[in-house]
């Protein structure tokens, strides 16, 4: 990266941060709380993006872990009255713990297998979610998930997710450009060539598996404690796929992408949503119209734009 | 368990296995020559149960509606693989997503157009009753779609090993470039299987929805159970199909009597012990 540029990217990284502290005291609280969904999404997609875009593995029911992470927490509060220090570590331990059996069953395979089995895996979660009466509430939900004491209202909490949502991104920034990262994009390009050289696939592709299911969870506290509440709903196939398509729609292989993806979705949900009432089929709609006309999603797009342009592509040098 | 509820469980389980065939064989078909995971596919057997019924009720004919049901689904997957999915050939991720939204589209439209509570379609008077045998008294219907499963099981089995547009249908599982260029059309080969297995979906519809009900939701439902089926027996596999419903169908049988709270959960831990033993299903080959 030459220094030019670096330095336009951390200019621009500085006013993003300042941008997203000042958002509480810019705009009103429905602003806020968007930007709140659009962080905690924006995790997820990253979290997505992590084995989709950079190891090549597409989840296909990230949602689940999303949703595992929430339910557990739920749990945890609200039938068992852990503590809320307890309620965090177990709901992430408990989440861990699912993830690395899904990670065991899928990471043999590849691809479009993988997406299958990730697939099948998110529904079976689902179905728990469910049935499973006794422990998920089934289509009650779980209610009464409490925020921590300190971010109980609107703006604490706001700060809250805003927190851990830039401390993820910085530590997944880290891990993509580690040599761990490097060779994930390794297996991305070519399994059998980083076999031969020696490293372990399996491995590294477990490995990545339950980073990613780390941050999905992380997520899915975040959720939880937004709504107070986890339905079955919010963990079936229409989420793992708008999780999915946050990744592709902004760009896979980037960081930055999933969370514009994820911040097209969001916004696109809160106001189409307010003026049409059939909102699967827009959704549906606009899945069929980006994939079949946007197919390198909007940070693709951007760079091309710029390159043509005669530009640098300077917007996403900064965070990739 | 007595010996009667057990045979009770057991006819449950293999009915609801040809159910799953007749879904999943089509889903594999599709799977298996042009790679794409179609999931739109549920939604093509909840809209094909719909316009089963619609026509049933305007008709009272029980076969001509099960056969409109495919003849509508095969046209709009016809309409889905020429208008959409052909100008993605080849690219795994947005098929899947394409497929995706083709569902959310159908199942939300659906749901304007059909309402969202359960419907059941009526039985054909000449099957509604129950047989008894011994002393299983068990309904005439789900006999008669077990029966429907294994015939048109049988009859995809011929038509993949005995006729030339199976022996094509095989050659380009295998490579579909040299099939291409030994002067066959594998475009028109791809509409073809895809309208097949979109038939296929429709024709489940109409005999699921005098099984198990129509209501939304029931698309991904059906979705999930098939596309474990596909899993355990390798995708792209027809005898693959065959056997994992079968094994789908009666670990989902007893489990609904043994831990009804567990439904759905219960086929999940074959299909894991499976995938440990065997990466790529049962019948599975490596992509």
């Amino acid at each position: 990266m030459s220094g030019a540029r670096a330095r336009v990217g951390w200019v621009l990284v500085a006013l993003v941060a300042a941008f997203a502290l000042a958002v509480p005291y810019l705009t009103s609280s429905f602003y806020t709380a968007l930007v709140t969904q659009l962080l905690f999404f924006g995790l997820l997609a990253m979290s997505v993006g992590l084995l989709g875009g950079y190891t090549g593995l597409m989840p296909m029911g990230y949602a689940a872990i999303m949703g595992i992470g929430a339910y557990a927490l739920g749990y945890l509060i609200t039938r068992a009255h852990a503590p809320m220090g307890i309620a965090i570590a177990g709901a992430i331990a408990i989440a861990l713990v699912v993830t690395l059996a899904f990670g065991l069953m899928a990471i043999r395979t590849s691809g479009i297998f993988f997406s299958m089995i990730t697939l099948a895996q998110g529904m079976l979660v689902w179905g728990a979610a469910y049935r499973w009466y006794q422990v998920t509430g089934a289509e009650n939900g779980l209610r009464g998930i409490e925020r921590p004491f300190f971010a109980v209202r609107y703006y604490e909490y706001y700060y809250l997710v805003l927190a851990v949502v830039a401390a993820s991104a910085l530590v997944l920034w880290l891990i993509v450009r580690s040599p761990f990262g490097l060779s994930l994009q390794g297996i991305r390009e070519s399994e059998s060539r980083m076999r031969t050289l020696g490293y372990d696939v399996g491995l590294h592709k477990l490995i990545a598996f339950e980073v990613s299911g780390f941050f999905a969870a992380v997520s899915g506290l975040l959720f939880g404690w937004y709504n107070n509440f986890i339905s079955p709903a919010s963990v079936g196939l229409p989420s793992s796929a708008e999780a999915v398509f946050m990744v592709i729609l902004g760009g896979a292989g980037t960081l930055l992408g999933p969370v514009l993806g994820a911040a097209v979705v969001v916004f696109a949900k809160n106001f189409l949503s307010l003026y049409l009432s059939r909102w699967p089929t827009i959704m549906g709609l606009i899945f069929i119209l980006a994939v079949l006309f946007a197919r390198d999603g909007l940070v693709g797009t951007g760079r091309r734009v710029a390159i043509a342009a005669g530009g640098r592509g300077n917007k996403t040098t900064a965070v990739e | 368990m007595s010996l009667t509820t057990l045979a009770l469980h057991v006819l449950n389980g293999l009915t609801f296995a040809a159910l799953l065939f007749l879904l999943a064989s089509g889903f594999t078909l599709v799977f298996g020559l042009m790679r794409i995971m179609n999931l739109a596919h549920g939604a093509f057997y909840l809209v094909g149960g719909y316009i089963g019924l619609t026509v049933l009720v305007a008709t009272g004919n029980f076969v001509l509606a099960t056969l409109s049901a495919g003849a509508a689904i095969a046209l709009l997957g016809l309409g889905a693989e020429r208008v959409l999915l052909r100008r993605l050939r080849g690219q795994v991720l947005p098929e899947v997503l394409l497929t995706i939204g083709l569902a959310f589209v159908l199942g939300d439209l659906a749901l304007a157009i059909w309402g969202g509570d359960p419907q059941s379609v009526p039985r054909p008077g000449f099957l509604g009753a129950s047989l008894t045998i011994a002393d299983v008294t068990y309904p005439a219907f789900r006999i008669v779609v077990l029966g429907v499963g294994i015939v048109i099981g049988g009859a995809i089995w011929y038509l993949q090993e005995g006729t030339r547009i199976g022996a094509i249908v095989r050659a380009g599982v295998d490579d579909s470039e040299t099939v291409e260029a030994l002067g066959i059309d594998i475009k028109r080969v791809f509409t073809f299987v895809f309208c097949f297995g979109a038939f296929l979906a429709g024709l489940t519809g109409m005999l699921g929805g005098a099984f198990l009900a129509l209501y939304p939701g029931a698309d991904f439902e059906i979705l999930t159970y098939a596309l474990v089926v596909v899993i355990i027996g390798g995708p792209g596999s027809l005898p693959g199909a065959a056997v994992g419903s079968v094994a789908v169908g009666l670990i989902d049988a007893f489990g609904k009597a043994l831990a009804p709270e567990l439904t759905y959960f219960t086929v999940f831990l074959p299909m894991a012990l499976i995938l440990t033993w065997r990466p790529h299903g049962l019948f599975g080959r490596l992509a």
